[in-house]
């Protein structure tokens, strides 16, 4: 597997969806995963795959003893392992910038070079694939496409890419044509392609002209969360509690949220809004809020991080997620185990699965101011909402979707 | 010989419009008029019109051989009148033929039965008023709301002087025992019950469409076999339908009318007979008694309630409603009256259901929603309106039972100027006629200055709620006086 991102450093959804499916095929038994990612801190979970760093594997032979290899990257992934990487260079990349381990450097985030980046990683797969050999290649996301492509053409394996997201969703249409080539190319080269929705899927099918029928929609689940999370206190307050949480961005349709603040405020001054997060509307937001009068009442946290996110949804009465559109969308998921009831919009993936949920057309501020006043104003609701919730998110596991991607797999092989 | 029993169920709802929580207050009117104008006019041309000439067709071919039941809930006849008059019209003819059996249940198809006993009487009086001036015929035999029973629903429905009782034959209350005999309820021996049988109901609702069926295609000459073939001693059976079954459901391209047409032939054939319920229960005996200790009903998998009343969402909409019940039942606002009719309907309460699998799928079917949540909160909406409406009609810091007794005082108090003034004027004309006794006349003119007395010393004997009550007594003055 390719990956980008790996918990605990995560900057967004993929680290986390891709580490819950790892496990949930692991424990699906049978299996071998190596999980690839580009730079690994030696903290992540080990146990269900093999991480391999892609910042630990060397492109160009250096003569390093066992022990200095172990001091240098045996936090982070088996020394042994950099030995047996060293043994299947297959070209000379001593022209490049390399380190004392003849391994190129990655940030592991999302740098100004990540195009040069994302090629470096597509070098490295190369010695990686010549060494551990597999049955079945899976990239994750297009940032690992080229990778991938590279493994199958070393390997002769299949290729799966899962599509997490595409450049639509993140620019709501203005595609970026270098991001598109590559996601192109990766849909076209790969064997199958597993989407996060259906929503994801007709985006593939429709826009990289790709036929359905290598098209397989294999929905997001959630990892539980601690009971420590789970047993937050609650920080009471007089009002109820309507919270936004996201990156404040154009995708996430944060403007429908204050809109349909302002309805419900008319009626109702006993709410206090929150919107949780940071980004570049940010400020638009703010503007918004006071223009319609309602800056006593709407609150803006900035970015929140770690336990300060589950904090936010112990203090609420309701989660709302307006997305314009969204691949999947994992947070009304753990709104909902934290007994959040979420109203959420149709256009994101995870309406799809979710049943226990009140679900709106993003631009439909009506239907959604209705929704939060319901919520807030009719107790058996938001008892039956939070309930049936918290149920319906115990029955959606990562096992239930790795088991789907391992039979994907088997038609395969 | 074995009675067959058709019972044909037309219903209705006056289904909500979309009302959201910034309509509270502002708008009263809450009915989605072209959704209902548009869906009965397609069911009475697709379905309930074709049906009932498919039936008057049958009873001119037997010369009345053949007969059967009809209920019309309230709600459904309004709407029919308003929309499609025609099929009144035909209703009537079905009713002319004296072999149509028409039966008495709710006016709006309500829960009333399992809420609030004395709600549920007066929604049938209130049907059974509507029957009578819309087809001239007083029902003799009790259907409820999809056939919801119990024992004390029984005892009410004895009660109300009906002799019988068409309801559920589910399984979980027959267990052994057969629903094609005639049973008496426990709670009320005077009561016979009729059960439906469910199979053979089924057999054409559901199977008579479905190739997977073994048994498919059901003929007439098949399902009167079936029939014939029970037990000699087991006399009648009852099969229960939704009319929109025949034409909606199974359009008439499925070969349904025809199918109905040839019933009568082949039950000839077998010496079957038909019958209306009344006629059944007059001649058959009933063989045991019945006792329904929890309610059961004819709808989903479970035969019970729990369509209606399965989750919180639906006990807390119910209860909300019932709970100014007798609020409603003392004020005289026609319109207040009107939409309490309308908001009782089972299928606002059946739209909630949050029940999965087939039970789900056919909630959903009927609903105009989205989702039972949307369901729930639009009628939630609706009834927060209602309530504010409600409870302006009085103050609420009176209870139910002072408001009663001080209502009632100022009614009578009414009569008692009535009858004051009538004295006066037969006294001015005895002056007129006797004009020796001229100063009595100043007295006697006082009755008026009682219109202000009365209230006042209700209001003396609790000083804590003086203004409220006189307030309360001021408006429902004004009204008395209207």
């Amino acid at each position: 597997m390719f990956g980008w991102e790996f918990p605990p450093h995560i900057l967004g959804g993929l680290g986390t969806a891709s580490y819950g499916l790892t496990k949930g095929m692991h424990n699906n038994g049978d299996m071998e995963i190596s999980f690839v990612i580009p730079k690994p801190w030696g903290d992540e979970e080990k146990g269900f795959a093999n991480i391999v760093g892609a910042n630990c594997t060397p492109v160009a032979w250096r003569d390093v003893s066992y022990d200095y290899v172990n001091s240098r990257i045996g936090k982070a992934m088996d020394p042994q392992l950099y030995f047996d990487l060293r043994d299947h260079i297959y070209a000379d990349f001593n022209y490049m910038r390399l380190n004392d381990l003849g391994c190129i450097e990655f940030s592991g985030r999302y740098p100004d070079n990540l195009i040069e980046e994302i090629n470096n990683y597509s070098i490295v797969a190369g010695v990686i694939a010549r060494t551990i050999p597999c049955d079945v290649i899976h990239s994750h996301d297009w940032l690992t496409y080229p990778a991938g492509i590279h493994a199958k053409n070393v390997t002769g394996r299949p290729l799966v890419i899962h599509v997490h997201a595409t450049d639509f969703d993140r620019s709501r249409g203005n595609v970026n044509p270098t991001v598109f080539a590559i996601e192109k190319d990766g849909m076209e080269n790969a064997d199958h392609i597993i989407t996060v929705s259906n929503l994801t899927r007709r985006t593939v099918i429709e826009k990289y002209g790709i036929s359905p029928d290598k098209v397989t929609t294999v929905h997001n689940a959630v990892i539980p969360l601690s009971d420590e999370l789970l047993n937050l206190p609650r920080r009471e307050s007089k009002d109820k509690v309507i919270t936004f949480l996201g990156r404040i961005t154009m995708q996430k349709g944060p403007e429908y949220f204050v809109e349909a603040a302002a309805k419900v405020l008319q009626k109702n001054r006993h709410v206090r809004f929150v919107m949780a997060g940071g980004g570049d509307m940010e400020r638009a937001m703010i503007r918004l809020a006071a223009r319609r009068g309602i800056a006593d009442r709407f609150h803006f946290t900035g970015f929140l991080k770690g336990r300060e996110v589950y904090q936010m949804f112990r203090d609420s009465d309701v989660y709302v997620m307006p997305s314009v559109s969204e691949p999947f969308g994992i947070s009304p998921l753990e709104a909902m185990e934290m007994g959040v009831p979420s109203i959420i919009s149709k256009q994101s993936g995870c309406a799809e699965i979710l049943n226990n949920v009140i679900k709106t057309d993003y631009w439909d501020i009506d239907a959604m101011a209705d929704a939060m006043h319901a919520l807030i104003s009719y107790p058996a609701l938001h008892t039956e909402l939070r309930d049936r919730g918290i149920e319906e998110i115990h029955g959606i596991t990562w096992e239930k979707a790795g088991k789907k991607v391992i039979d994907i797999y088997k038609s395969l092989i | 010989m074995k009675n067959v029993c058709f019972y044909f169920k037309i219903h209705q709802p006056y289904r909500l419009k979309r009302y959201r929580f910034f309509d509270i207050g502002n708008d009263h009117y809450y009915y989605d008029d072209f959704a209902d104008d548009e869906i009965i006019t397609r069911l009475a041309e697709s379905s309930y019109m074709p049906m009932c000439d498919t039936i008057l067709d049958m009873i001119r071919e037997t010369n009345g051989a053949f007969k059967c039941a009809i209920s019309v809930s309230g709600t459904a006849l309004e709407q029919l009148q308003v929309y499609v008059p025609e099929c009144v019209e035909k209703l009537h003819q079905l009713a002319a033929t004296g072999c149509v059996e028409f039966l008495a249940g709710t006016y709006a198809h309500s829960l009333a039965s399992l809420e609030d006993p004395e709600e549920f009487m007066r929604e049938v009086k209130a049907e059974n008023e509507l029957i009578f001036r819309t087809l001239g015929i007083h029902p003799r035999t009790f259907a409820n709301t999809e056939l919801i029973y119990d024992d004390d629903i029984a005892m009410l429905i004895s009660g109300m002087g009906f002799d019988t009782c068409l309801t559920a034959g589910a399984k979980h209350v027959l267990g052994w025992k057969s629903p094609n005999y005639v049973y008496n309820a426990a709670t009320a021996p005077q009561l016979k019950l009729l059960l439906t049988n469910d199979k053979l109901s089924d057999d054409i609702s559901r199977n008579f469409n479905n190739p997977e069926w073994p048994e498919y295609p059901l003929t007439a000459d098949k399902y009167m076999d079936w029939i014939a073939a029970l037990p000699a001693e087991e006399q009648v059976v009852n099969l229960y339908f939704s009319m929109d079954t025949f034409g909606s459901f199974l359009p008439a391209s499925t070969g349904i009318f025809l199918f109905m047409k040839a019933l009568p032939r082949f039950a000839a054939e077998r010496n079957i007979t038909f019958a209306m319920p009344s006629e059944v229960s007059s001649k058959l005996k009933p063989v045991d008694e019945l006792s329904v200790p929890y309610p059961m009903s004819d709808i989903d998998e479970a035969r019970d309630v729990s369509a209606w009343k399965g989750n919180d969402l639906q006990r807390e909409a119910l209860g909300k409603l019932y709970s100014v019940a007798e609020r409603v039942s003392l004020c005289d606002d026609r319109k207040i009256k009107q939409d309490w009719e309308y908001l009782q309907s089972s299928d606002h309460f059946y739209y909630m259901s949050t029940k999965n699998m087939a039970d789900g799928a056919s909630h959903a079917a009927f609903s105009p929603y989205d989702s039972p949540f949307a369901a729930f909160t639009n009628y939630m909406n609706v009834l927060a309106d209602f309530l504010v409406r409600v409870e302006e009609q009085y103050p609420e810091s009176i209870d139910n039972e002072e408001l009663n007794s001080l209502l009632l005082t100022i009614r009578n108090q009414a009569a008692e100027i009535n009858s004051l003034n009538k004295e006066v004027k037969t006294l001015r004309a005895n002056i007129i006629n006797d004009d020796t006794l001229p100063v009595i006349e100043a007295e006697e003119v006082r009755p008026h200055s009682l219109v202000t007395d009365a209230p006042r010393e209700a209001g003396e004997k609790a000083p804590k709620k003086r203004a409220a009550r006189k307030s309360s007594a001021k408006t429902a003055q004004k009204k008395t006086q209207k």
